[in-house]
């Protein structure tokens, strides 16, 4: 994923060293060349086939000279600097204005392609070391105590919104702090990204603050042992509920909620006391013994979606409970 | 540079040092303190064991400061006036006087603007954890999503929290309740290719019931809830599905828009 530090700076590497793409992960060759994962984008981006040559550093050739382009692909890798720029001065021989139009193709190509990517295993798992490094910021919420977030997108088409930051803590969206960050599209994240984030990495200590080193940082084994609707229950909004709700008050006194400037969004920073509430599955069956589903009922207990997880998040070492494959084929879902 | 402030203070009746202080980088959440209130000798009671060179302070702060000292002196004095000035503001900020200048900078979003996405960048208004100085830093308070936030720049996260105290900001709801601004249900359902993931949406499904009974307690005693689809006979329960079945519709188009795409 990382170019070899003898070639000069690939397009990929310099979109996401320029300032405010500092959330992006850098897509591999591998994926992008791999048609499957650019399916439907065609459609999506104008000059797509000049934008697809821009963002591989690929010299645009006419369509016989194929065999020769892949060559010289091979060529730039080892030749390095007078490959990009006999390139570039090829480039600059198309109109000046077309060159815009690509470079803004390429971007919206690349962001489009990044938020695929960042979903495969090879993208979240760079993603995951973006996280540990703390490159994604920290959440503004006091009582979430500079608990790491996740960037995201609020919608999957580009041009909608801006980029958002998640925060596993407190389980709430927040504009990035830095005006730069509002240049970058949501959507070149996705929806889905921050979710399966918290899926994919269940060990995470979602509390470590940005600030420290995460290495290491996992859940306890301990902790481990208590399992709720999928998740360590030590990793369900460790940032909510208890004593990190705000109550407002007056020279000591709470303000009441009947009063008309009153709380009124405690609910929205709560979590029960007793997590087990929130297994709504054991409950339905506990309150409904002789439900007719009990078979479904039962079979949702506590026990068993632990012994189901477990075995298969030893598997892969990317400590994956989805089987997401290398190139991102998504196809089961 | 003192010197100047010192020399010239006497001459003008401007608020020469106050002036400095509020207009000086970091300061931006301070309101000029009235000169009539610092003179009366009441508002300041107790201050005077709260602060070294109290006196001196006192007088640097209502520019008649006229003392010739060395440069370590007139440091020390001058961190004094900051101090002190910064407790006789969390008192002043609470006088008419104080939430009306404090409100006309909470209008212009002075203290900035909630980060919370769907508060949409609601003005904040400065708040202490604590009323006991040198404990806790100034945070931010959105009214909207009724929670504590941390001031995204450094020099103001340096700030004591006590400088503004713990009752200010819901004093000034209390005021000025018109102020409140409706209050929203919207919040982030975290999602997988459009499917909610089940842990954090059991939580919400329990948050959500949660306030569903506080809007119903309030309905019981008659007393406006602020949330804007709260018509008082809407059955709520009924409102919240359809809510999330519109935002499942609009989910479903946008996934199958996707779907189609991956497929074709």
């Amino acid at each position: 994923m990382s170019t070899s530090s003898g070639t000069p700076e690939s397009w990929i590497s310099s979109f996401c060293s320029l300032l405010g793409h500092e959330y992006f992960a850098e897509v591999s060759e591998e994926f992008i060349e791999d048609d499957f994962n650019l399916t439907g984008l065609q459609s999506q981006v104008a000059m797509y086939k000049e934008a697809l040559e821009m963002i591989l550093d690929v010299e645009p050739e006419d369509d016989e000279d194929e065999e020769e382009e892949e060559d010289e692909e091979e060529d730039e890798s080892i030749e390095g600097a007078d490959r990009m720029r006999q390139s570039e001065r090829r480039n600059h021989s198309r109109v000046a204005s077309d060159l815009s139009v690509i470079e803004s193709s390429a971007e919206m190509l690349y962001g489009l392609i990044h938020q695929r990517f960042i979903c495969s295993r090879a993208g979240i798992q760079q993603m995951s070391e973006k996280y540990e490094l703390g490159h994604f910021g920290v959440c503004p919420r006091s009582y979430c105590e500079q608990a790491r977030t996740l960037p995201v997108g609020l919608s999957d088409i580009p041009g909608e919104d801006t980029v958002k930051l998640f925060c596993p803590s407190c389980l709430d969206v927040y504009v990035p702090p830095n005006s730069r960050f509002q240049t970058v599209d949501g959507a070149f994240f996705g929806r889905t990204f921050g979710a399966l984030f918290l899926l994919t990495f269940p060990e995470y200590d979602l509390t470590k603050r940005g600030a420290d080193v995460l290495a290491g940082a996992r859940v306890t084994e301990d902790e481990k042992e208590q399992m709720l609707n999928g998740m360590y229950v030590c990793n369900i909004a460790p940032g909510l509920g208890g004593t990190k709700i705000y109550h407002p008050r007056i020279y000591g006194f709470r303000v009441s909620e009947v009063a008309r400037s009153g709380p009124r969004m405690k609910w929205l920073r709560g979590k029960p006391d007793d997590m087990s509430e929130l297994d709504e599955a054991r409950r339905f069956a506990e309150d409904n013994p002789d439900s007719e589903d009990e078979d479904e009922a039962s079979m949702n207990l506590n026990g068993r979606p632990m012994h189901r997880l477990r075995p298969r998040r030893r598997q892969g070492q990317g400590g994956s409970p989805m089987a997401v494959e290398m190139n991102g084929a998504e196809s089961g879902l | 540079m003192m010197d100047e402030f010192a020399s010239e203070s006497d001459s003008d009746y401007t608020s020469y040092w106050r002036d400095w202080f509020i207009s000086s980088r970091g300061n931006e959440y301070f309101c000029e303190i009235d000169e009539d209130y610092l003179t009366d000798r009441f508002n300041l009671t107790g201050l005077n064991t709260e602060v070294q060179y109290y006196q001196y302070a006192l007088d640097l702060i209502t520019d008649v400061f006229d003392l010739d000292c060395d440069d370590d002196m007139r440091e020390t004095i001058e961190k004094s006036a900051r101090h002190l000035y910064g407790l006789i503001h969390a008192r002043y900020i609470v006088t008419t006087r104080g939430l009306s200048k404090m409100l006309d900078k909470y209008k212009k979003a002075d203290f900035g603007k909630c980060p919370r996405v769907f508060c949409h960048s609601h003005p904040l208004l400065p708040m202490g954890q604590t009323d006991v100085p040198n404990q806790k830093p100034v945070k931010l308070y959105c009214v909207r999503c009724e929670d504590v936030y941390n001031p995204k720049s450094s020099r103001h996260a340096a700030i004591d929290g006590a400088y503004f105290g713990t009752s200010f900001h819901n004093i000034m709801f209390q005021v000025y309740p018109a102020l409140v601004p409706p209050k929203s249900s919207e919040r982030y359902i975290p999602r997988v290719y459009g499917f909610r993931v089940h842990a954090p949406a059991a939580l919400i499904r329990w948050q959500n019931m949660q306030r569903t009974e506080m809007l119903r307690r309030l309905r019981k005693l008659e007393v406006e809830s602020g949330f804007k689809n709260d018509n008082g006979e809407v059955d709520l329960d009924e409102e919240d599905d359809e809510d999330e079945d519109d935002l499942d519709a609009e989910n479903d188009v946008l996934i199958e828009g996707t779907g189609m795409n991956v497929v074709g």
